[in-house]
């Protein structure tokens, strides 16, 4: 990524740093994204049917925002749609959505930003059946980054909305 | 914890006796006019305190350094100076001093009284108009050395521009340390100064955008705690800590009312909106004073308490509104390119500071109440959350650099003379004291 980000600052290598950036971030293995996207059957790569792996890596837990928005992108609805099947299978889990921003803007805003995405989010699990009172929202804001670094592939992996299996059953 | 609020309590609940030494009614010759565009710094001398030790040179030092940080003082170096000061009651050489062009001149002496109180006396003098232009004593605790330079300081600064200054006050950030991911932030206080940092959390819980209280030992701030993230309030002599209101969601952008007796913040509503509320801090009545389905947040209130600025993007991105103390009448007043946060109201009255956002860019500007006369004060790629100084013509800001932590920097409200300030670790947040006194 240090050498993206010394690109990015040279304004005559912008559509080549764009290419870069989507290629840089997609080696970040530690980023759970729409593995399912991949084909990876349940069971596939180790992780127990119905277990917070699972949903994590072959469901894909997150889903990206576009710069100061919260709408749902087709992308993201994709991701929603698979969350929403494997929660009904498992309707043990309360979830709790985490609403972030990127680091481009200010505190507070990005903390009203964020609670935006997770209602957002929260939204759409429940217009595909989700119960909402499994559901509950939260927002980080731009105080819990995923990816580090100062260029918009970062700031994009950034603004985002988790979900996160809490307890079982409560 | 309980030690550092201590600690805290004994700085803060000081003893302080002022009085006037003999102040002569005195045709200020040498002054400086703040309002100018370009001030060049005052040249001045500021000679050791008399004391018996080390004492009145640190507080000297401390004096010097609060004039020279203002951008509005030259403090001459010791070295140059040809009369040494051995009765600081006695009128001085003004020739050994305008030789050396020091406009003004300070001299003092601190003593320790037999109870064991420090008593510090200063006296400030007109170098090329021959006269003193004022003197003050003050006593304190011995451990109060500090403050004593600094209200010196302040009253040095006020004889000479005819402001009131802002040396004798304090700063609550946040002093943030570890990775970017996983980075601790911790609620802290300070002198202006940057000196006796003081924590007030232990970094467990994340806590952002604390806020003074302007009438007592009192701040406000959002913590995180217990996996509620909402409004608290902190009594600084006490370590007591409690939820502000009743709220179904999470709670933001806490900020007092001129009086003290309220909070204004933002409740982010199950919809995903977030407006705005005050609580009453006496019948703890919470008020709804906006009713959007946009992100209404980062409420200040106007010195006199009539009204409130805040942000909205109730317009699309966010911009700044002002609307009466009671949530009426909101009218947006912030047109320009780009979008405008944190805005918040001079104690002065005339001016709003904001964070304004544009072509990539983060600045810190200032505009008039009604959105005329804009004016960016620094503009970079990252600068934050502005706070005054009690007097309205200092801004404090946080700056972060690509790939580094945030820092805590001033700036003139003419956009001159910027400065960060030591802090332990990176910083964040900072909101400014009203003067101690």
């Amino acid at each position: 990524m240090r050498r993206i980000q010394s690109i990015a600052r040279s304004p005559i290598a912008v559509a080549l740093f764009m290419s870069l950036a989507l290629a840089g971030c997609a080696s970040k293995k530690n980023l759970p994204n729409n593995a399912g996207d991949l084909g990876l059957g349940v069971g596939a790569n180790g992780a127990v049917a119905g277990s917070a792996q699972d949903f994590t890596v072959n469901v894909g837990d997150r889903i990206f925002f576009d710069t100061d928005s919260s709408v749902i992108r087709a992308d993201a609805q994709q991701t929603l749609s698979k969350q929403a099947q494997w929660l009904q299978r498992y309707p043990n889990y309360a979830i709790t959505i985490e609403g972030h921003a990127d680091e481009r803007g200010t505190r507070e805003y990005n903390l009203a930003l964020g609670q935006r995405r997770a209602a957002a989010t929260r939204d759409y699990l429940a217009s595909q059946g989700v119960p909402a009172s499994r559901m509950r929202t939260i927002s980080y804001g731009k105080e819990r980054p995923v990816a580090v670094c100062d260029d918009i592939s970062c700031w994009s992996q950034n603004r985002r909305a988790v979900t996160v299996l809490g307890g079982a059953g409560s | 914890m309980k030690t550092t609020i201590r600690t805290f309590l004994s700085v803060f609940a000081v003893f302080m006796a002022v009085s006037v030494v003999a102040v002569p009614p005195a045709n200020a010759v040498v002054e400086i006019d703040i309002n100018k565009g370009n001030v060049e710094p005052l040249p001045i001398a500021i000679t050791d305190f008399l004391s018996g030790d080390q004492l009145g040179a640190n507080i000297t030092s401390i004096i010097a350094a609060d004039l020279e940080r203002s951008g509005l003082f030259a403090p001459i170096d010791k070295g140059a100076f040809i009369e040494k000061i051995s009765n600081p009651d006695a009128a001085p050489r003004f020739e050994d001093w305008k030789v050396i062009n020091a406009q003004a001149l300070v001299t003092g002496r601190v003593t320790k009284e037999a109870d064991g109180r420090l008593k510090a006396e200063f006296r400030l003098w007109d170098t090329f108009a021959g006269q003193q232009l004022a003197g003050q004593q003050f006593y304190t605790s011995a451990g109060n050395w500090r403050r004593i330079a600094h209200i010196i300081a302040d009253a040095i600064y006020e004889r000479l521009t005819g402001e009131k200054g802002y040396f004798d006050s304090r700063i609550v950030f946040i002093d943030e340390s570890g990775s970017k991911e996983k980075r601790v932030k911790r609620l802290a206080i300070m002198d202006q100064d940057g000196a006796n940092v003081i924590y007030l959390s232990d970094g467990r819980d994340l806590v952002l955008t604390p806020r003074f209280s302007p009438s007592r030992q009192e701040i406000t701030y959002m913590s995180f705690a217990g996996g509620r993230p909402r409004v608290y309030l902190l009594q600084l002599d006490t370590g007591q800590r409690e939820v502000v209101g009743n709220f179904p969601g999470m709670t933001i952008a806490p900020r007092f009312s001129p009086d003290g007796q309220k909070v204004v913040m933002s409740l982010l509503q199950d919809d995903g909106s977030a407006n705005i509320y005050t609580m009453d801090l006496r019948s703890r009545t919470t008020t709804r004073l906006t009713s959007s389905s946009a992100i209404d947040t980062g409420a200040s209130y106007s010195p006199d308490g009539t009204q409130i600025v805040f942000e909205s993007d109730r317009g699309g991105r966010p911009q700044i509104y002002v609307m009466g103390a009671d949530g009426s009448n909101p009218r947006r007043i912030s047109f320009g390119d780009g979008t405008y946060s944190t805005p918040v109201w001079s104690p002065r009255g005339d001016l709003i500071a904001f964070t304004k956002q544009s072509g990539g860019q983060f600045s810190i500007g200032v505009m008039k109440t009604d959105g005329s006369g804009e004016r960016l004060l620094t503009t970079g790629f990252h600068n934050e959350g502005p706070t005054w100084a009690p007097n309205g013509r200092v801004l404090m800001f946080f700056r972060q650099p690509p790939g580094a932590g945030s820092r805590l920097f001033t700036i003139d409200v003419t956009g001159r003379n910027e400065r960060q300030i030591q802090t332990p670790n990176f910083a964040s947040d900072p909101a400014w004291s009203p003067l101690l006194d």
